[in-house]
């Protein structure tokens, strides 16, 4: 198998290779790619779209259509994450207590169970270690820190690097945190999994349905300058609106998914205590 | 020696790009345990980032974002001082696709640990056979 | 409203798919309407979108309203149409037949089914009406990876691991393709095929251009399964879950078929294509050898659905030797191939669906008698069966005489050899099932006389049945009404180059 791929790969990376020699020099400004179709998205972006970040531009409007399936990608992502992994009866009937008072560990083996709404017991696993406290009070004042500047990112993209995707990863690191640093019963309780499903869901929903809007108010699929017709605004600054509506619609969706996949991957599908 | 200078000292982000493309594609085809071929697949995915990326710089050329003035009085725009926006939104997409397949992958690699026990490509084929 | 049918056509299904998964999490039952609705009105729109493109010829419609090549554009012409309305038949019908299944077996996660099962469906579609290299490459990555998910829910000991050999080998075929594209994009500037179309003829000699075509050629053969590239093919299409093996195994590898033959016409004309006698020739002896070692692979087979993959990859070398033969015919014969063969292994791989629920196997064993006990389902598998072989008047018949017609006109007599030889291949591997699913073999000596009178019809479920029935009459019309597809198809190719 090792002579195989060393044979494949020797042969792909000379063809690679040796097609650079027709290629324009690193960084020539006369190359085609520079000279065909992106001078048009750097002159006119600011005109046609008031946004003056032109990779949100190009993004959100002159490829939204693109960047709708890849918001769509990350969610068929989640979703299967979900589809293989989730096991909602777990196998084990041992089930471990931990009185957080006295620090006491119960063993129940069998049926018998603790009720989840008891405030003096919480439920944990064999591998359960106890928790530092720095790290605790540490993440649980950063989250709303974290939270903030990803709205920041998200609302901010148009003047600045950043975007829909940017904040919405960092928007699911802040609950990701928490399931890091406490455990993942602590998270899954401040973000349950059915609101992470349907915001996953509402996020995509989002993007689709302003383009779909656009197409019932008479423009093409995703052509914002229809919602001129029902906001208060010119076309120019249509765009803008709607350029920001996809990229909220893009943030919570990636956020969801983000937490999502987090969820699944580092329990199983079990939704227990995590890593 | 004339053609290596051309060609290679003005295209060697090229050439560099391509050489770790083949190190991700290598591991991903000759390595056993699956998480390595995981990870050659992420190597692979992200050189081909990179080579995208670099189609678009621009010697002397800053981030597209293009300068304004707050409240109108634009001046006219000159594309060679911004980057080629083009490739950077490509990868933003490239990128999203990269983390969704690794994603799904690791769903997969899970489960084949839960049922088998094991990661090794040749181990799973006894167990399997022997099944 | 209908200037936007093309959006409409993949948007439709894209909604309901985000609707569903969304309910899933409130409330169950309504995700399976919502999922027919989803697959219904796609299919309405494809074939009010076929008889537009038939009355106006080409329809292009710019997304967001931006021109191309600074925005997306899909393109329709009469092959496009023809196909898209193939891969809503199929999603549709396989949807309604296989419903009941998909509730039973998925009960706890159907939400995340249907929804991955419309997104699949949204990812082809948009493959097949898309005008911009990119954005076939993100679509593609929509199919396969739900693909993937849908493959792994099946036999708990096999699935993963096929579906993670499936990973490995279609990232590696995407990341080609991706290459490919964007040795294109260093070159020209653009993305947009008709752009790139037009900005190529200066460009043909360059090393880099030819190298963009191979890679972009490698990986869609790896994703359509072409020989030797197909081992994650056999293994991902017998352990997926039936639901999702008779809505795969028809729709994926030949939508990759076309996308080759879009690049081969549309993007690089026929005259670069073709301007390397050696390369081309080469390429059908390779059709070749994929068609007699899928013949014979599926020959050793024991295990039906094994033996029903390996017939796909031989059916894959005909339309890749058909393509690359050169002429009008052959590409036309090829392209009615496409079209042909997504309604046949559709109706192979739903009736043995149907048949797995009568029988405790899927070897050839397991199917005695199953014409006493079956026999509506087991006569549509033997309509399947027929029309791979080719018999008349099933449309396996007519794309394979096309494809004769066009190898006689090109002179490659190799491929009608092989051709002939593999349709007789391809009579043993259906006959040897059809004789022991006709005779009753008696088990044991002691309940001979019992033998015949236990076996009761125990007929398919009505849900399953009518659309199996339905499917394998179609396939006799497609076959009736091959002469004006040709026509229709024809015209495209002919107008792209080809002689």
């Amino acid at each position: 198998m090792k002579r195989l791929a060393l044979l494949i790969v020797i042969l792909s990376g000379g063809l690679l290779l040796y097609a650079t020699k027709d290629f324009p020099s690193w960084g020539d400004p006369n190359s085609p790619a520079s000279t065909h179709v992106s001078p048009r998205y750097l002159e006119k972006s600011l005109e046609e779209t008031a946004v003056p970040n032109v990779v949100t531009a190009v993004l959100a409007d002159y490829r939204g259509y693109d960047t709708m399936f890849e918001t769509t990608v990350i969610f068929c992502a989640g979703v299967a994450c979900f589809m293989l992994l989730r096991k909602f009866e777990p196998e084990e009937r041992d089930l471990y207590y931990r009185h957080i008072p006295t620090g006491l560990t119960l063993h129940i083996k069998g049926e018998k169970q603790i009720p989840s709404t008891s405030k003096e017991f919480e439920k944990i696993d064999a591998i359960w270690t106890p928790y530092d406290f720095i790290i605790n009070t540490v993440s649980r004042f950063l989250v709303p820190f974290i939270q903030l500047f990803a709205l920041y990112v998200i609302a901010h993209g148009h003047h600045s690097p950043g975007g829909g995707f940017q904040g919405g990863v960092i928007l699911g690191a802040s609950i990701i945190v928490l399931a890091v640093a406490f455990n993942l019963r602590t998270a899954v309780r401040r973000f349950g999994e059915k609101i992470d499903g349907i915001m996953s869901a509402l996020g995509v929903f989002i993007y689709a349905g302003v383009g779909a809007f656009c197409a019932i108010l008479g423009a093409e699929f995703l052509n914002y300058r229809a919602l001129a017709k029902i906001l208060p605004v010119g076309k120019v600054m249509a765009r803008s609106h709607g350029i920001l509506a996809v990229e909220i619609g893009v943030g919570i969706a990636v956020m969801a998914v983000m937490i999502c996949i987090y969820n699944n991957v580092a329990s199983e599908g079990k939704f227990d205590e995590g890593l | 020696m004339d053609f290596l200078l051309t060609h290679l000292v003005a295209k060697y982000n090229f050439w560099l790009y391509i050489i770790l493309m083949m190190i991700g594609l290598y591991a991903m085809i000759a390595k056993n345990n699956l998480i390595k071929k995981l990870v050659g697949m992420n190597i692979f995915q992200t050189a081909i980032i990179l080579f995208y990326v670099s189609i678009g710089s621009k010697r002397g050329g800053t981030i597209p974002i293009v300068e304004h003035i707050a409240g109108g009085g634009e001046h006219a725009i000159n594309p060679t001082r911004y980057v080629n926006p083009l490739p950077h939104v490509l990868m933003l997409t490239a990128i999203v696709v990269s983390v969704s397949t690794f994603g799904v992958a690791l769903a997969l690699a899970i489960k084949i640990y839960q049922r088998y026990k094991t990661l090794e490509e040749d181990e799973l084929l006894t167990r399997i056979r022997e099944s | 409203m209908t200037g936007n049918y093309p959006a409409l056509l993949v948007t439709v299904p894209l909604l309901a798919a985000f609707v569903i998964y969304g309910c899933s999490w409130l409330h169950k039952r309504s995700c399976l309407f919502m999922a027919l609705l989803g697959l219904t009105i796609p299919f309405a729109i494809s074939v009010a979108l076929l008889k537009k493109v038939l009355i106006n010829g080409h329809i292009s419609y710019h997304l967001g309203g931006w021109d191309p090549p600074w925005g997306i554009a899909y393109e329709l012409d009469p092959i496009n149409a023809i196909v898209l309305v193939a891969v809503t038949t199929v999603a549709l019908v396989n949807l309604i037949a296989t419903s009941k299944e998909i509730e039973t077996r998925f009960s706890d996660r159907r939400g995340a089914f249907y929804a991955l099962y419309l997104l699949f469906v949204v990812g082809l579609l948009g493959i097949v009406a898309t005008g911009d290299l990119f954005n076939l490459y993100v679509l593609l990555e929509i199919a396969s990876i739900t693909g993937y998910s849908l493959i792994a829910m099946g036999d708990p000991a096999r699935a993963p691991l096929s579906s993670l050999n499936y990973v490995f080998m279609g990232t590696i075929g995407a990341c080609f393709y991706l290459l490919g594209v964007g040795y294109i994009y260093i070159m020209t500037g653009s993305l947009n095929m008709a752009d790139v179309h037009v900005l190529l003829p200066p460009l043909y000699h360059s090393s880099a251009i030819v190298v963009a075509f191979i890679f972009c050629l490698v990986g869609v053969m790896i994703k359509m399964g072409f020989f030797p590239l197909h081992s994650w093919l056999p293994n991902a299409y017998t352990y997926a879950p039936s639901p999702a093996t008779s809505l795969i195994a028809p729709l994926m590898t030949k939508v990759m078929a076309y996308v080759m033959i879009r690049l081969m016409i549309s993007v690089f004309s026929p005259k670069f294509v073709f301007s390397s006698i050696a390369a081309s020739n080469a390429v059908v002896w390779l059709a070749c050898l994929a068609i007699v070692m899928g013949a014979l692979m599926a020959l050793a087979q024991r295990d039906v659905r094994r033996m029903l993959t390996y017939i796909i990859v031989s059916e894959i070398g005909y339309i890749v030797g058909g393509a690359w033969i050169g002429n009008a015919t052959a590409m036309s014969g090829a392209v009615l191939h496409i079209i042909n063969d997504v309604l046949m292994t559709f109706c192979v791989f739903l009736s043995l669906g149907a048949i797995a629920r009568s029988t405790k196997g899927y070897q050839i064993e397991n199917f005695s008698g199953l014409f006493k006990k079956i026999p509506v389902t087991m006569a549509t598998f033997v309509v399947s069966g027929l029309s791979i072989i080719g018999i008349p008047p099933t449309c396996g018949f007519f794309s394979k005489w096309y494809l004769i017609l066009g190898a006689i006109e090109g002179g490659h007599y190799g491929f009608i050899v092989v051709l002939l030889l593999s349709s007789l291949i391809n009579i043993i591997l259906f006959f040897r099932i059809f004789e022991e699913a006709f005779f009753v073999y008696p088990k044991t000596n002691a309940v001979h006389t019992e033998g015949e009178a236990s076996i009761a019809i125990a007929e398919t479920p009505f849900v399953t049945l009518i659309p199996l029935v339905l499917t394998a009459i179609l396939l006799i019309f497609t076959g009736i009404y091959s002469g004006s597809l040709i026509a229709l198809i024809i015209k495209p190719v002919v107008s792209a180059g080809l002689l």
